[in-house]
């Protein structure tokens, strides 16, 4: 266990490291200069990009932009381009907007799947299967933007309520009781398209797990002795197919950095997903640099997380 | 086994024919595939896409195309579908083709219907395309993995590799001398790899010669980092990023997104080679001296293509979406092109004005991508022989 952990700390950093050297080479090697990101602005005269270059060190060789790169990055000192603020303090503004969204999808996704997907494996082949089947299909095939304007117009020609941004604008100081509703209906509707795709897949997962616990000679073992139907579902079947769904806590966590940004976008709720594809527009490369990095040990910490878990869990297996 | 003994008796002199199946491979995969409804409708509105790209192509591209896509009427702006021209205002060649607007007009008075023809084309080569990149990443990174992955790759073959890499990348951006000098001592070392490298790592001469020619790595640890460390960008993000830097094209598009999406592939069909490799056939093949290529190519893919097929029929519903979902962010297919995707986008601040420039590409979306995901996941039963035995 210790060396298995050791091992794989040392196989991420070494990940991490190639990681950073190819995403700062993609940023950097593409066409494009990011002091020429604005030719036709007249204030961008010669001096000011020379300037600007330098303020930024993008008169220095590349791998000494590198080095200086990750040197502010750690120390904690990164500025964006455009605005001279610290790019963590900016991130993480923006990432406690988004933490809302991804807390209420991973919350709507988790709870709603596994009935789904339990109740459509016991009851295989019937019309409640084959509708979820269909149904988590449809949700995993429709374009996130255009379910966002399905879903729109439904509310809002229905309940007559804002859903665009965090918070109606102009509300002012209302009570309390009004202030929370009007957030939870800013809420539900990006939340719920982030976690259609979440459910239509979790449930079929859950679904094709419990198939294969069900097939198991213990659970024909238990039936065969009398045990009620209930108790073979979920005491002895259930229990066992739930072991792969421990692992998934650690993947959950890369969704954290990854808001959406189309559905950010349709909704301008000001999240991280937004903020990076802003910045990529911009040209604002410590922002995109930045975002990548966190995302990228997110992802190595995440799978780092389920490995274990997966070993705590189930004692058969070894890595 | 009873069949068997009440054919007839072989006479003596005769070959004996090997047993034929009772039906073929294919005509087995078809009745398979019909039975499963959901996945034969996907097949269905697969064919139909295929069909309306295909005309598509043909009816809208070209200098005096039958249907402009590209056709502004502003006196006809907005009209909802099936309604008829006005045709009192319009010139000659602004009257639509059919003396009717099938699926209504855009914003700019522009034929919807001729540009959702349109973008079918655009959707049907991105998908393709994008998956076709994938897939042949894949399974060659996924090959060389699965059957070679046990060569070791000495610690001079990296070396040689970084020179002509870091210096290729350096006199591509400009460094022309230190791109040089590295890429010349790439060849130098492959040079010197030829000419002592036998001697070296026999032992001949100082330790260094000898640390410099022993196996360091496997090639499948090299491989499989590779697609870790591509596993660690969010895709979408570094699509975006990709496009967005470079110049606006829809071939750009295609090689990014065929860039960033074959690693499940690789996975795949890695998988595939490791355990395939350990069967008999290959034993046997390899027994009768077939050579490395042959194996690979006669023996060994024909039987890993299988869940191949599903992922990338899969992948092109993923390509389509994702394609769609960058035009939606102005970042797609410029302008000029109509795709589904900006249709859409276009459409997108007439929502309530003109529902069906959102209604009509989103819902041609849908189908597609519905189509393609219900045939794959069709295929994967179809293709999954234990299924094939049970039947």
């Amino acid at each position: 266990m210790l060396s298995f952990i050791g091992r794989s700390t040392i196989q991420k950093i070494v990940t991490l490291f190639f990681v950073s050297v190819v995403s700062f080479l993609v940023i950097y090697l593409a066409p494009g200069k990011p002091s020429q990101v604005d030719p036709l602005n007249p204030k961008f005269t010669p001096e000011m990009v020379e300037r600007f270059r330098k303020q930024f060190h993008l008169d220095q060789p590349l791998y000494v932009q590198y080095a200086l790169y990750y040197r502010d990055l750690f120390t904690g000192k990164t500025v964006s381009w455009k605005d001279n603020q610290p790019v963590l303090k900016k991130i993480w503004e923006r990432f406690k907007n988004s933490l809302w969204l991804f807390i209420v999808g991973t919350v709507l996704t988790w709870t709603l799947s596994f009935p789904v997907g339990i109740r459509s494996a016991i009851f295989r082949g019937g019309w409640y299967d084959r509708s979820t089947t269909f149904l988590s299909y449809l949700l995993i095939s429709i374009p996130g933007f255009f379910f966002a304007y399905i879903l729109i117009i439904v509310v809002v020609n229905t309940f007559h309520v804002p859903v665009i941004g965090m918070e109606t604008f102009g509300l002012g100081e209302p009570p309390w009781y009004r202030w929370l509703m009007d957030r939870t209906w800013h809420l539900l509707l990006p939340s719920v398209l982030g976690a259609t795709g979440g459910i239509a897949i979790l449930s079929r997962y859950v679904r094709s797990q419990m198939l294969e616990v069900e097939g198991q000679d213990y659970v024909r073992t238990a039936r065969a002795k009398g045990v009620p139907e209930e108790q073979v579902h979920y005491k002895h079947a259930l229990r066992n197919a739930l072991l792969p769904f421990v692992t998934m806590f650690g993947l959950i966590l890369p969704g954290l950095i990854g808001g959406s940004v189309i559905i950010e976008s349709i909704f301008s709720w000001p999240g991280m997903g937004r903020m990076a594809y802003e910045a990529i527009l911009a040209r604002d490369y410590p922002v995109i640099l930045t975002v990548n990095f966190i995302s990228a040990v997110l992802v190595l910490a995440g799978t780092f997380i389920s490995d274990v878990l997966y070993m705590v869990v189930d004692p058969r297996i070894r890595l | 086994m009873t069949e068997r003994e009440t054919e007839p008796r072989v006479r003596p002199g005769e070959m004996e024919k090997p047993p034929v199946p009772k039906e073929s491979r294919f005509r087995e995969m078809w009745r398979l595939l019909k039975r499963n409804r959901l996945a034969f409708c996907g097949l269905v509105i697969f064919v139909l896409f295929f069909v309306t790209a295909f005309a598509g192509r043909l009816l809208t591209y070209g200098t005096k195309p039958i249907f402009n896509p590209g056709q502004v009427r502003l006196q006809e702006k907005l009209r909802p579908p099936l309604s008829l021209p006005n045709l009192e205002t319009l010139t000659p060649e602004q009257v639509p083709r059919l003396e009717r607007y099938l699926f209504g007009t855009d914003n700019l008075g522009r034929d919807v219907f001729a540009r959702m023809m349109q973008g079918a084309w655009v959707s049907l080569t991105v998908g393709f395309v994008a998956v076709g990149i994938a897939v042949l990443i894949g399974i060659a990174l996924g090959g060389i993995a699965g059957y070679f992955g046990q060569t070791l790759v000495r610690v001079d073959q990296i070396l040689t590799a970084l020179f002509l890499l870091v210096g290729g990348g350096l006199t591509a951006v400009g460094a022309r001398f230190w791109g040089g000098v590295l890429l010349l001592a790439g060849i130098a070392s492959i040079m010197i790899a030829l000419t002592w490298g036998r001697q070296w790592r026999r032992g001949a001469g100082a330790t260094w010669k000898k640390v410099l020619f022993t196996g360091f790595l496997s090639i499948d640890t090299l491989i499989m980092r590779f697609v870790d460390i591509m596993l660690c960008f969010p895709s979408f993000f570094l699509i975006l990023t990709v496009v967005a830097l470079l110049p606006a094209s829809i071939y750009n598009i295609m090689i990014v997104i065929g860039l960033t999406s074959w690693e499940g592939t690789a996975r795949f069909v890695r998988a595939e080679f490791l355990s395939l490799r350990e069967q008999d056939f290959v034993t046997a093949a390899r027994a009768l001296g077939v050579g490395n290529g042959r194996i690979i190519f006669r023996h060994m893919i024909p039987n890993a293509v299988a869940p191949v097929l599903v992922s990338a029929t899969i992948g092109i519903a993923t390509a389509i979406l994702t394609e769609a979902g960058l035009s939606f962010l102005g970042l797609g297919v410029p302008p000029p092109d109509a795709t589904w995707g900006n249709v859409l986008s276009d459409g997108k601040d007439y929502i309530f004005d003109a529902p069906w420039l959102t209604f009509i590409p989103g819902f041609a979306i849908l189908l597609v991508v519905l189509s393609f995901n219900l045939f794959g996941e069709g295929l994967r039963d179809v293709l999954n022989p234990k299924l094939r035995k049970r039947s």
